[in-house]
């Protein structure tokens, strides 16, 4: 399995990361290699499998619908990148 | 002091031969003055510590005190602890002062152990040598030119060079294991859902799990105790009373049964570690256990499985590394996409990013039967091998890592071989199963990991083994010449 | 060509829980910026979500409330997408498995037809933030107090045929989610929002036309707008010949028309997997019976009530089910007036919701509520006033000069009933006006009727209004004999 340059382009803008131009091959390269190993599954006979997303077989625990949370804005907007009036800011918000 | 167990620690703290604050100062000091070989440590905590101290002290002096009261402990910087700089080893976190405590910290902190500092790791915990670290790489102590292993290494190093009695890691695919193995420590990962992950930066949610790294199974014993418990802001944590993880140690082996899956013996093994596994279980046999061979037929598929699930979580589970809350922010964004692309792009390391374009591809549009749902199929046929296996034996046994400590740089360019080097101890973690690795011996003068894996909820059972193999053998006592005195 | 437009709607609906959906955080509207945004809703390194019940029950309550099919497993999914008001870079949504499945809700048009409306599905989410496009020094700000409101998405099926029936189904889930008390239904506060999805096909064709989705529009008069100002648009590109672009729009209600979103121009690829945060969540059938066990009176029901029990006619039932809070206020009037249940309605119907209408306010901020209407009513039960001077009285009482009694008071409204002074007002007119007298009594028995008004009137202008109309109609038919 092996990614083109596209494929990569195409991949890093989904995940928004900037790769250098001349990074990308080294990328295809690497990522087509894993991509080789994720293959080897393809072997295996799974017709009648269920799929499994947890390792434990539990189920949901629910919350009573209860306010437990105060405000804390100063302490968490101590450590953001830039703030005004309670705000995050980031460059313009197009719709 | 520093040879001593955390058990014997904390009898000296009991009966009075040593404070808190005498022994924290020690193990800062050791730090300060011997980690500069390893770089194990992130940061240190030294304020934070002697505070802590001196409160250990003053509550035993009133009369209260745990086991681990007084008993300095280093944190994997994957942990959250407030007021504290926690980085996941990557320079996106690198002025990340966490607003809040991991459950694992509370938990420790309210059994009263110190906290030292913040132990290195491989960025985001994706590594198995400590070498994506954006702190620079560990060296394993018992050769600096080595990999510790990853990504818990810097807890394992400094376990292992005694600046520390115990650490806590995490272990998403064998980074408490592996590490464990390749250092000469004890590390246990505890059946998922053991431990809370309220705090613990994710790496792949459904495969992630803290456990302690000791020098015994004894010590891990006692910080699974505190560690370990239902917590309600985990919606995967397991609803039920933990249990006295220290029950079971001193029960006789008399009458275990130990499988050996013929698929850890195969080629790709070396040699060396082989020959110190077959011993180990001879001496293990010695202690009154039957061994037969047994097979897990899924063992090849365990890599290619998890280089599907771990990278699609953690595509997802990274996204929030935005650069608008908190964490890095390039310089002067152009546009929203330029914050993004560039803040992630200069943030994230070469290792972090290759995962997370895994993950988006696995997930996108057209790929995800192929690979998600397949990997996903693939994970219930491990986890019914291991069911099958548990139908017939109490333990499997094998070696937690293929080989012991390579070179530093050795693999770093190729991520398949070293992918391939967490070969043993992925399946546990795709079936959410407690293991462990024991120091079981030398190859080439480097240590090697004997993997003991169990069914759910068996940690007890699995410590009992470890802590008998430990009454028999000598291994864990071994210290690397460099950091003995 | 003649063109048949199909519409399908996605309504998101914010639930009325006390928190949000996966934290502690408070869900108050209106609060000060990111006050309410916890370490979950800011998404901090190693936080985790854990499930609020009240969203499960409440969202239960709407499936159970259309007749819906409850997913005793459902399963919450991430879908993935970078968006500043997004903090986590995923929403936690339910793709497969969603917590309502296959349901319908029956909508009644203006001229009485009843259609049914299929419902696909209704699901869970969390909201976004919202980001402020103020200039921030040309940035923008994210606040994320709306961040992780529960929300629960209905998606119709795509049986809606004009913009009529778009606004009864939205008119009707509206009603319907403010019955059940899952949602304040604050549509200027954004607690319901409405996707449109528009197509055009030929009519006779049975194959769908290419759609356009038009996000987040929120008002019932913008939606009938959007829709218009679309279905126009679309027939427009496809008479000229143009293919219909599948797009998100957006609805700029200053401009009346929609534009394509520039931000959701490319196409998203939202890499949907099962979130491993959360574990399946399993509903019993107990629980479902229990909340289908404890619905309430629902608007069908109300309606049929009211015509049995009150005596109205289907259309003033059917304006008074409307809403909840309009059904209550009636019923309220209706007890506290002792009135009879249709001058209640006539009140309700006419002189409040006129009122309403012509101050811009609905019935949850009359200036006039229930028990104070009631009281007026019961002025009129008990013939203190006229129903003429009820309406004098009601002005005042808009304007807030008090209540019915102390504005009867204050300004002398009270009826004349001693018969004795009525009697002499008759009498006065009646001397005065003798051609009329005559006249009246020259006619036939049916056109007695009508010329009697012309007394009445006078003995009413008399009394300035007071005199109690059946007692001066009593005593006319008695002397003009």
């Amino acid at each position: 399995m092996a990614l083109d340059k596209s494929e990569v382009e195409k991949i890093a803008h989904l995940a928004r990361i900037a790769i250098n131009e001349d990074k990308i091959p080294e990328y295809a390269s690497s990522l087509s290699s894993i991509l080789d190993l994720v293959e080897q599954m393809q072997s295996t006979n799974t017709d009648d499998i269920e799929p499994m997303a947890h390792p434990l077989d539990a189920t949901q625990r629910l919350r009573e619908d209860a306010v437990t949370e105060s405000n804390q804005r100063d302490v968490y907007q101590k450590i953001a990148p830039a703030t005004e009036d309670g705000l995050y800011l980031v460059p313009k918000v197009i719709d | 002091m520093h040879n001593k167990t955390l058990v014997e620690l904390s009898q000296q703290l009991a009966s009075g031969a040593l404070s808190s604050v005498e022994l924290t100062q020690h193990f800062l000091g050791r730090i300060k003055s011997l980690d500069p070989q390893l770089n194990s440590f992130i940061s240190t905590t030294d304020e934070l510590a002697l505070m802590q101290a001196r409160l250990a002290d003053e509550s035993r002096a009133a009369g209260s005190a745990g086991p681990l009261t007084g008993i300095p402990i280093a944190h994997k910087d994957i942990f959250c602890i407030k007021g504290v700089k926690t980085t996941a080893g990557s320079k996106m976190l690198d002025n990340f002062i966490s607003p809040y405590d991991a459950t694992v910290v509370e938990k420790l902190n309210a059994a009263g152990a110190i906290t030292l500092g913040k132990t290195n790791m491989d960025e985001f915990a994706m590594g198995s040598s400590n070498e994506t670290s954006f702190y620079g790489a560990v060296k394993n102590p018992w050769n600096t030119n080595n990999v510790p292993g990853g990504s818990s290494g810097g807890s394992a190093a400094c376990v292992a060079a005694r600046l520390a009695p115990a650490a806590t890691g995490t272990d998403t695919g064998g980074s408490i294991r592996q590490p464990a193995s390749l250092c000469g420590i004890t590390g246990l990962k505890p059946t998922y859902g053991s431990i809370s992950r309220w705090g613990m930066i994710a790496f792949a949610s459904s495969l992630d799990q803290a456990g302690p790294m000791t020098q015994t199974a004894e010590d891990a014993a006692l910080m699974m105790n505190a560690m370990s418990g239902f917590d309600s802001k985990d919606s995967t944590s397991i609803n039920q009373d933990a249990p006295d993880y220290t029950s079971e140690l001193n029960n006789s082996l008399e009458g275990l049964k130990v499988g050996l899956p013929k698929e850890f013996f195969k080629e790709g093994l070396d040699s060396g570690v082989q020959q110190v596994i077959e011993t180990a279980v001879k001496d293990i046999e010695k202690l009154g256990a039957t061994v037969k061979e047994i097979s897990l037929s899924t063992t090849d598929l365990a890599v290619p499985a998890y280089y599907v699930i771990a990278p699609a979580e953690a595509s997802s589970n990274l996204s929030r590394f935005d650069g608008v809350r908190y964490g890095y922010r390039c310089d002067d964004p152009a546009n929203l996409e330029d914050l993004y692309k560039r803040s992630r792009g200069e943030g994230f390391g070469e290792e972090v990013q290759r995962r997370i374009l895994i993950g988006a591809y696995v997930l996108s549009a057209g790929f995800y039967d192929a690979y998600y749902i397949k990997a996903q199929k693939i994970r219930r046929l491990i986890k019914n091998d291991f069911d099958n296996a548990f139908a017939d034996v109490d333990v499997i046994m094998g070696p937690t890592a293929p080989s012991a400590g390579f070179a530093l740089g050795d693999k770093a360019d190729d991520p398949v071989s070293m992918y391939l080097s967490d070969i043993y101890t992925i399946a546990v973690n795709l079936a959410g199963l407690p293991a462990m690795s024991v120091p079981a011996g030398f190859t080439a003068g480097l240590p090697v990991g004997l993997q003991m894996i169990g069914s759910h909820f068996s940690e007890p059972r699995l410590l009992n083994i470890a802590h008998q193999f430990q009454q028999a053998t000598d291994w864990h006592k071994q210290t690397p010449d460099a950091f003995t005195k | 060509m003649a063109w048949e437009t199909v519409i399908g709607l996605e309504i998101h609906v914010q639930l009325s829980t006390q928190s949000k959906i996966f934290s502690g955080s408070a869900t108050t509207f209106g609060a000060e910026p990111n006050t309410q945004a916890s370490l979950v809703d800011l998404g901090m390194p190693g936080v985790l979500p854990v499930l609020n019940k009240d969203a499960i029950k409440k969202a239960i309550t709407f499936g159970v409330a259309i007749d819906a099919k409850i997913n005793k497993k459902s399963v919450f999914a991430r879908k993935n997408y970078f968006y500043p008001d997004l903090p986590k870079g995923y929403q936690i949504s339910q793709l497969d498995l969603p917590i309502v499945d296959v349901g319908h809700l029956d909508i009644t048009l203006e001229d009485g037809t009843v259609k049914r409306i299929g419902v696909t599905r209704a699901h869970l989410e969390e909201d976004a933030g919202k980001s402020l496009h103020e200039d921030y020094h040309g940035m923008s700000g994210i606040d994320l107090n709306r961040a992780g409101t529960p929300l629960l998405e209905i998606v119709s099926e795509p049986d809606m045929r004009s913009a009529e029936e778009a606004i009864a189904y939205v008119k009707s889930v509206h009603s319907l989610i403010q019955y059940l008390e899952i949602s304040d239904g604050n549509m200027a506060e954004g607690s319901m929002r409405c996707d449109i999805n528009i197509s055009m096909r030929p009519k006779g064709q049975e194959e769908y036309g290419t759609r356009t989705e038009t996000k987040n529009v929120n008002s019932f008069r913008f939606i009938e707008k959007a829709i218009h100002g679309e279905v126009i648009r679309q027939i427009d590109e496809l008479e000229a010949g143009n293919k219909i672009n599948q797009e998100t729009r957006l609805y700029d209600s200053a401009k009346d028309e929609t534009r394509p979103m520039r931000s959701k121009e490319e196409a998203n690829d939202y890499r949907y997997f099962p979130d491993p945060d959360l574990l399946p969540v399993i509903t019993t059938d107990e629980f479902i019976e229990e909340l289908r066990g404890n619905l309430p009176e629902l608007p069908d029901q109300k309606i049929e009530r009211f015509q049995k029990e009150y005596e109205l006619k289907e259309y003033d039932a059917r304006v008074l089910a409307a809403s909840k809070h309009l059904a209550d206020y009636f019923e309220t009037v209706v007890t506290t007036s002792g009135a009879k249940a249709k001058l209640a309605a006539n009140w309700v119907t006419s002189e409040l919701l006129g009122a309403l209408n012509k101050a811009g306010k609905d019935i949850q901020t009359s200036p006039v509520n229930a028990e104070q209407l009631g009281g007026l009513l019961k002025r009129i039960a008990d013939n203190t006033i006229s129903g003429k001077i009820a309406k004098t009285v009601f002005e005042a009482m808009l304007n807030g000069e008090g209540t019915a009694d102390q504005i009867i008071e204050a300004k002398d409204l009270k009826q004349e009933t001693d018969s004795g002074a009525i009697e002499a007002l008759v009498d006065e007119v009646i001397a005065n006006n003798p051609t009329q007298v005559e006249q009246f009594l020259a006619a036939e028995k049916d056109k007695r009727k009508k010329l009697i008004g012309f007394f009445v009137g006078q003995i009413m202008k008399a009394s300035k209004g007071k005199a109690n109309p059946q007692q001066v109609n009593q005593l006319l038919g008695q002397k003009l004999k």
